[in-house]
């Protein structure tokens, strides 16, 4: 465990994690099943096509899911006061799933946006009913709230498949339920911008946040309106995740992973952190999305299992560095 | 001014506060003291706004504190709660600077800098200052949190068990920072206390509760008697007169 806060994290996690993500920008618009040669962007007409139509849209699409998933969890944590949830586990994505099922059955012609609102809302839904049972959860036992969650979220996981396979819709659940982005091209991820705008959001009202992590009482102390504050990171959680669900679909540990390494090392001053969170959010799922490109090439292995392999593995050192450090 | 008027409180039909009235006026410490249960924090938390008044009323320098927004009170009281645990990781100087959030909501100013700064050397946290406060042990913490709260820069002051987890030092410091912007700032201070000694040393006046009522108010000297004391505690405490102060034997 780390006691002090560094005084060269800034810049060196900054320089490093610029410089990766560079690094993987560039491989990721390079690499896929067809070649794509950057000295003929200039004059190869089917070059250019390739690069605006499919791979920066991939690209850009991975880094927006990335950031904007670990963002939501970061923002799910503080909200909870509990360093274990995050929206893929807790009921959240699985509530956006629900709604777009709910939103496919009664308007089988809505567009994405539409989904995406009923999605919101749905997800709102769920992740509110999730955060008020958490608050009534006993905080000596800090196991119980991710616990709950993972209860909840598979209950309505269950839900979701059973209206799903009523509804003979199983296998379009399945495209909304794990996470890919080779169906990603240009026209059929832009509404991910909306996940930038969220991270902006939550960068603005960051040490509101902050001051509701320290709980309701010091909330309230230092006149902060607390019901307002959790209701507006709600939003910004629930939006993120239907988003996300929407155009990709569910990738787990993103949300979880990346906003506890952070705090190991940053703290949790939201102001300070939003930047990095969101930075190695987006290194993290375009990583993986990258790995999962090359691992069979030139077929693909979804992001959401290579996330459930490289995640659940830096999950797993996270908690043993944890118990040996006390 | 503090005004407390036919305040009463219960939780499921198990009354807490019994019809307190109590005018908490300007300047100098009041302690409130009492066994477990007499409703000091209850009371406390009523004036800070942290938990609905039931009955009666309360205001401060004359604004309700139920209707009263809670960005204004908050710039004219200050609370640190008895439970003070704190889950995040902050530094000791981020917490601090959270004290100042009600005047700047998070765009702090080079005042605000400052008196985080003065709170750091007040307190002896400036060694401190970068440590994350999940690593401090509990009597840094407190500090800490106790720093917090005086950064708030506020007129009141509710001090809940401040002294919880402070060494002898640390804890006379506190005591005797209090005193000083008592007499220098004319701030007030409401400060829950269980060391009934640096109540009769420091206080002002003594607010005595027991079972949700107030038993005895008034300067120390007229409270601190071996008959007021066994109306409080239930149980004899000898009472003796050290270095002008009364001391009370308790633990005999």
């Amino acid at each position: 465990m780390i006691d002090r806060k560094p005084r060269w994290t800034n810049w060196t996690i900054g320089l490093a994690v610029g410089l990766g993500s560079a690094l993987l920008f560039c491989l990721s618009l390079a690499v896929g099943a067809d070649d794509l040669v950057f000295a003929r962007l200039f004059d190869d007409p089917a070059t250019v096509q390739l690069f605006l139509a499919s791979r920066l849209p991939r690209t850009l699409a991975a880094m927006l899911t990335g950031a904007g998933l670990a963002i939501a969890g970061l923002i799910m944590q503080t909200l909870a006061r509990n360093r274990f949830v995050e929206p893929a586990t807790a009921g959240t994505a699985q509530s956006a799933a629900l709604g777009i099922l709910i939103a496919t059955l009664l308007f089988p012609a809505a567009t994405l946006a539409t989904k995406t609102l009923i999605a919101s809302v749905a997800a709102l839904t769920g992740t509110s009913v999730f955060l008020m049972t958490a608050h009534r959860l006993p905080p000596t036992q800090p196991y119980l709230v991710p616990l709950f969650g993972l209860v909840y979220g598979g209950v309505i996981g269950a839900i979701v498949t059973f209206v799903g396979w009523q509804a003979d819709l199983l296998q379009f659940l399945d495209i909304w339920t794990s996470g890919e982005f080779s169906g990603v091209v240009r026209g059929r991820y832009e509404l991910l911008w909306g996940a930038a705008a969220m991270i902006v959001l939550a960068w603005w009202v960051a040490d509101r946040l902050t001051v509701v992590s320290l709980g309701r009482e010091i909330s309230v102390g230092l006149g902060l309106s607390y019901q307002r504050t959790l209701q507006l990171g709600l939003v910004i959680v629930s939006v993120i995740a239907a988003l996300t669900v929407v155009i990709v679909g569910i990738i787990p540990f993103v949300g979880l992973v990346v906003p506890n390494v952070v705090s190991r090392i940053m703290g949790d001053n939201l102001r300070g952190t939003i930047p990095w969170v969101a930075g190695c959010g987006a290194f993290l799922v375009l990583g993986c999305d990258l790995l999962g490109r090359l691992l069979r090439y030139p077929y693909e292995i979804p992001v959401a299992t290579v996330m459930g392999v490289v995640g659940g593995l830096l999950f797993l050192r996270l908690m043993f560095m944890r118990s040996a450090h006390g | 001014m503090i005004l407390i008027e036919n305040v009463s409180l219960s939780y499921r039909d198990v009354p807490i506060l019994r019809g307190i009235d109590l005018a908490l006026p300007k300047g100098g410490i009041t302690a409130l003291v009492g066994p477990n249960g007499a409703g000091k924090s209850s009371l406390l938390s009523l004036v800070a706004r942290l938990q609905p008044l039931q009955t009666g009323c309360i205001s401060v320098d004359g604004m309700p504190v139920d209707t009263t927004p809670s960005r204004t009170l908050a710039q004219r009281l200050a609370i640190l709660r008895q439970d003070g645990i704190v889950a995040s990781r902050l530094t000791v100087r981020e917490l601090i600077g959270f004290g100042r959030f009600p005047h700047h909501q998070g765009r702090p100013g080079a005042l605000d800098l400052a008196l985080v700064d003065a709170a750091l050397d007040q307190f002896d946290l400036a060694a401190l200052s970068d440590r994350f406060i999940d690593t401090l042990s509990g009597g840094q913490r407190q500090r800490a949190l106790v720093a917090m709260t005086f950064c708030q820069g506020t007129d009141y002051l509710l001090l809940d068990e401040p002294l919880n987890n402070l060494d002898m030092f640390h804890a006379r410091q506190l005591m005797r920072s209090l005193r000083r912007i008592a007499d220098e700032a004319a701030r007030t201070a409401i400060i829950v206390l269980h060391d009934i000694n640096q109540a009769a040393a420091y206080a002002d006046r003594i607010v005595a509760m027991r079972d949700g009522r107030v038993i005895v108010d008034g300067p120390p000297a007229a409270v601190l008697t071996e008959e007021n004391m066994e109306a409080v505690f239930g149980y004899r405490i000898r009472i003796e007169q050290i270095a002008g102060k009364p001391f009370l034997m308790h633990h005999l």
